[in-house]
């Protein structure tokens, strides 16, 4: 007998309980209040307490419940996962830059290139010119609907061309 | 008749060829950005308010409107497609929409959200025009007490479109709730849990968590099933339009979403998002027929209920601003805006002082919805040609718009970071098992519940019972626990049925 019987309601009850606690916790940094007067932390505390509560109860179910297969969580997908919020990330530092490296702001184009290669190498096929080809075209796409069209206030080259 | 006289007016307005022409303008520019993943109505509308400074107000507000509709339902459009809802109200059409579009009949869950968004949109209308000045009294009648039973209903309601366990549901909206709290308290002014952070002093955007959680978590897990069973889209689309058995579906459904998003969409306090999740809990409750595929594996219902009931609520939450001068929502809020840089005060004087305007708007959106089907309808083949597009260059397409979407929205750099680390969580939820939506209705609903219940209780001494005492609140919080009971019911009887075979 496995003693968790539904891995995914177990580890879910486990992130309710330890979120609500701390949402409960941290209101406690604020000024509570009585029912007639509430301070910032009586509705925080309040959710944060049934929040806990609730992740215990399905941690409890969890343990005495009977499922077929457990509903195993299975491994992460840590390819697509690295790779699609490494190349999120690596937008922003090329939209934004990064002040406190010294990095400039290397503006939407070249932040699109590096988003499309970056992205494409969770997937399982990458093929090098079919990828740079998407990206161009998803660079003057954007250039056009997004500043042309929309005016939108972003860095469209990198700073040190610009300037 | 009055109301003939009036809508006489209005139509008068509206179908003067400049008019028509900004209407126009208004509903393709609205389409086209709001097909966009992660640009949604609000945005939208903020990002072209400018354009229609030099306008006359009565052009400037027929082409928001215009636009504001057009957004509506380019939203729809991508929650069907790629499961990415522009907004609030379109989290429900991806429930089913999405599943259709899996299954190869993308074209009739467009056609049926378009079709019954029109329905909806000309009842709204007349509904508008004829009762505009009695619905205002309905509202009144809601005090802070109602307005938090209320939320508690549509939570609740929340709760049943959850395909999974009933206490993570809970849990999830809680959570919402929760999250929907970070940021500056306007009570006090203090900033929770922001961490001194000063981005998050002003709350997280609804768009980051809507694009990191549903957007980034679903490419993730779509990413790491092999592509063989990866399988996102049928290639064969089976029909663009809806058959004969669809249209027969449809029809009731589209009927009991108009009626019930017409009503709810008068409420101050997102009307049109409530309307939506209502609507899909009455559908999921009405019994399959034969041969019909279940909710949440893309029931034509699901899709054409919620699309009306938002329709009808989008129309319908125009009254509180035109007789109220109160913005129920986001949209509104940027309406009410537009209004003021023309000049005009919102409120139970425009009816009188600009009849015009006021009559000329109604027409006006009746013919926007007209404009929508006729541009949407022939667009629906070139939509379903996107979904032929390979997944390995779609899904840097839907990141990259996502981020473009996110960082547009305020500027700012920050926001690309919190939806990575809402893509790790919404990754992370469907680990888990947790649906995503519930939460993200408690993230919008979560200051407004706090706010009125703060109210109530302030006007009650903190006594509690004013929930159960004054009756319409009373009312609703009854109709929530009677909804939890039938929920209950069911799935007791199944787990027992369980228990028995496991013994």
């Amino acid at each position: 007998m496995k003693l968790i019987k539904s891995q995914q309601d177990f580890f879910s009850g486990l992130m309710f309980t330890v979120v609500g606690a701390a949402f409960a916790y941290g209101a406690t940094q604020y000024s509570i209040g009585t029912g007639a007067r509430m301070g910032p932390g009586y509705f925080p505390m309040l959710l944060g307490i049934i929040l806990a509560i609730l992740g215990a109860f399905i941690i409890f179910y969890s343990l005495v419940e009977h499922t077929e297969d457990g509903e195993p969580i299975g491994s992460l997908a840590w390819k697509p996962l690295i790779f699609v919020i490494g190349a999120n990330l690596l937008f922003g530092i090329c939209l934004g830059g990064l002040p406190s490296l010294g990095i400039p702001s290397m503006g939407l184009v070249v932040g699109i290139y590096a988003l499309v290669i970056v992205a494409s190498l969770a997937g399982e096929t990458f093929k090098l010119s079919h990828v740079l080809l998407l990206a161009t075209i998803l660079a003057v796409g954007s250039y056009l609907a997004f500043i042309v069209l929309l005016k939108l206030q972003m860095p469209v080259w990198p700073t040190f061309l610009t300037q | 008749m009055d109301l003939i006289t009036n809508l006489g007016i209005g139509f008068g307005v509206a179908f003067t060829p400049v008019n028509l022409l900004y209407a126009l303008v208004g509903c393709i520019l609205g389409t086209l950005i709001g097909v966009l993943p992660g640009i949604g109505p609000v945005a939208t509308i903020a990002m072209l308010l400018p354009a229609t400074y030099a306008l006359p107000p009565v052009s400037a507000l027929i082409m928001l409107a215009g636009i504001y509709y057009g957004a509506q339902y380019g939203g729809s459009t991508t929650a069907i497609l790629v499961n990415l809802p522009g907004e609030a109200s379109s989290v429900v059409t991806t429930l089913d929409g999405y599943q259709m579009a899996r299954r190869g009949r993308a074209g009739p869950a467009l056609a049926a959200a378009g079709l019954g968004s029109f329905f909806a949109g000309s009842v709204g209308t007349l509904i508008l025009a004829a009762f505009a000045p009695p619905l205002t009294e309905l509202a009144f009648k809601f005090g802070p007490a109602e307005y938090f039973s209320l939320m508690v209903l549509g939570l609740i309601g929340a709760v049943v479109l959850a395909s999974g366990s009933l206490l993570k549901a809970i849990g999830m909206i809680v959570l919402g709730l929760l999250m929907g709290l970070i940021g500056t308290d306007v009570n006090s002014g203090v900033a929770r849990f922001s961490f001194d952070i000063p981005e998050l002093t002003d709350g997280i955007g609804f768009v980051t968590i809507a694009m990191g959680v549903f957007g980034y978590g679903e490419i993730i897990s779509n990413l790491a099933k092999s592509e063989a069973d990866r399988e996102v889209f049928t290639a064969k689309v089976t029909g663009l339009f809806p058959t004969g058995e669809d249209i027969r579906n449809m029809i009731p459904a589209v009927l009991r979403g108009t009626a019930l998003g017409s009503v709810l969409g008068v409420l101050p306090g997102g009307g049109a998002l409530l309307a939506a999740f209502a609507a899909y809990t009455i559908e999921k409750k009405t019994p399959l027929k034969e041969g019909e595929q279940p909710f949440g594996q893309g029931n034509i219902r699901g899709v054409a209920a919620p699309e009306s009931a938002n329709n009808a609520g989008a129309q319908t939450s125009f009254i509180p601003l035109l007789t109220l001068g109160i913005p129920p929502n986001a949209v509104m809020a940027l309406m009410v805006g537009a209004m003021t840089i023309h000049n005009i005060q919102p409120g139970p004087q425009v009816m009188t002082s600009n009849p015009e305007l006021f009559w000329g708007l109604i027409a006006s959106m009746w013919l926007g919805n007209l404009m929508l089907v006729i541009l949407n309808l022939p667009l629906i083949g070139m939509w379903i040609k996107l979904l032929s597009v390979p997944y390995r260059f779609l899904f840097p397409a839907i990141v990259l718009f996502c981020a473009i979407g996110v960082y547009s929205t305020n500027n700012n750099v920050f926001d690309i970071w919190m939806v990575a680390a809402f893509g790790v969580v919404g990754y992370l939820f469907l680990k888990l098992g947790c649906e995503p939506a519930p939460l993200l209705l408690g993230f919008i609903l979560g200051p407004m519940m706090e706010e009125n219940l703060r109210r109530a209780l302030l006007l009650s001494r903190g006594d509690w019972t004013v929930f159960a005492t004054r009756p319409l609140s009373a009312g609703l919080l009854a109709a929530a626990v009677l909804l939890l009971v039938i929920v209950l019911l069911p799935s007791v009887k199944s787990k027992r049925a369980e228990a028995f075979v496991e013994d």
